[in-house]
């Protein structure tokens, strides 16, 4: 199926969940991204229950932060 | 290496020195290691030792430079008190490995910047380019 993943289509297996394509984009530690799903915040709690649907947009970006 | 104009250059120790003692923090937008402009970000921890973004700036930053055909290239931020080196808690939470971090000081009489590449807890400097604009 198709999915937008950071504003670049590309094609992935029917049925994958949300973890399962975070796994997918190396994302190494899923709790320290926020994830848009066509445009609306998915908690981290909700990523597990996510199947991802054909034509789907999902943007996520690290958590940005630091010291001194 | 990373390039960056110089009135992006200056623009970023500028905000640095505005927010300070407050940590001032942003992206750097651009393509191929080529800054474009930067993105003055809020420090939702608006302290002079640590900073965040807040998640739904970052995604409109995104979206913004994404539309334009350019990437988020660059994170900058300030350390007020402390030299232009990767703190430890810099590196910790330091998830992107596709970003130079940018640390502009302000702990010397005059503003020093310097950029790093931060890969699995790994930091390596980065050159900076400044690009001379007529």
């Amino acid at each position: 199926m198709k999915l937008t993943i950071n504003g670049e289509s590309k094609e992935i297996k029917d049925g994958i969940s949300l973890p399962e394509l975070l796994v997918i984009e190396n994302v190494e530690q899923p709790d320290m991204v926020s994830v848009q799903l066509n445009d609306e915040f998915v908690r981290q709690d909700e990523h597990k229950g996510i199947t991802l649907k054909e034509n789907d947009s999902i943007n996520f970006l690290y958590f940005m932060g630091g010291g001194a | 290496m990373i390039k960056i104009p110089q009135s992006v250059y200056d623009e970023v120790i500028a905000h640095a020195l505005k927010d300070n003692p407050i940590e001032a923090c942003g992206y750097l937008a651009g393509i191929n290691g080529e800054v474009k402009y930067a993105i003055a970000m809020k420090n939702t921890d608006a302290s002079n030792e640590h900073f965040s973004f807040d998640p739904q700036e970052q995604f409109d930053a995104f979206k913004k430079t994404q539309k334009e055909g350019l990437r988020l290239i660059g994170v900058y931020h300030s350390h007020p008190e402390t030299p232009a080196r990767p703190s430890e808690e810099d590196i910790r939470l330091a998830y992107d490995p596709n970003v130079s971090y940018v640390i502009v000081s302000l702990a010397g009489i005059e503003p020093d910047v310097k950029s790093f590449i931060i890969k699995n807890k790994t930091v390596e400097i980065e050159e900076i380019e400044i690009i001379l604009e007529s």
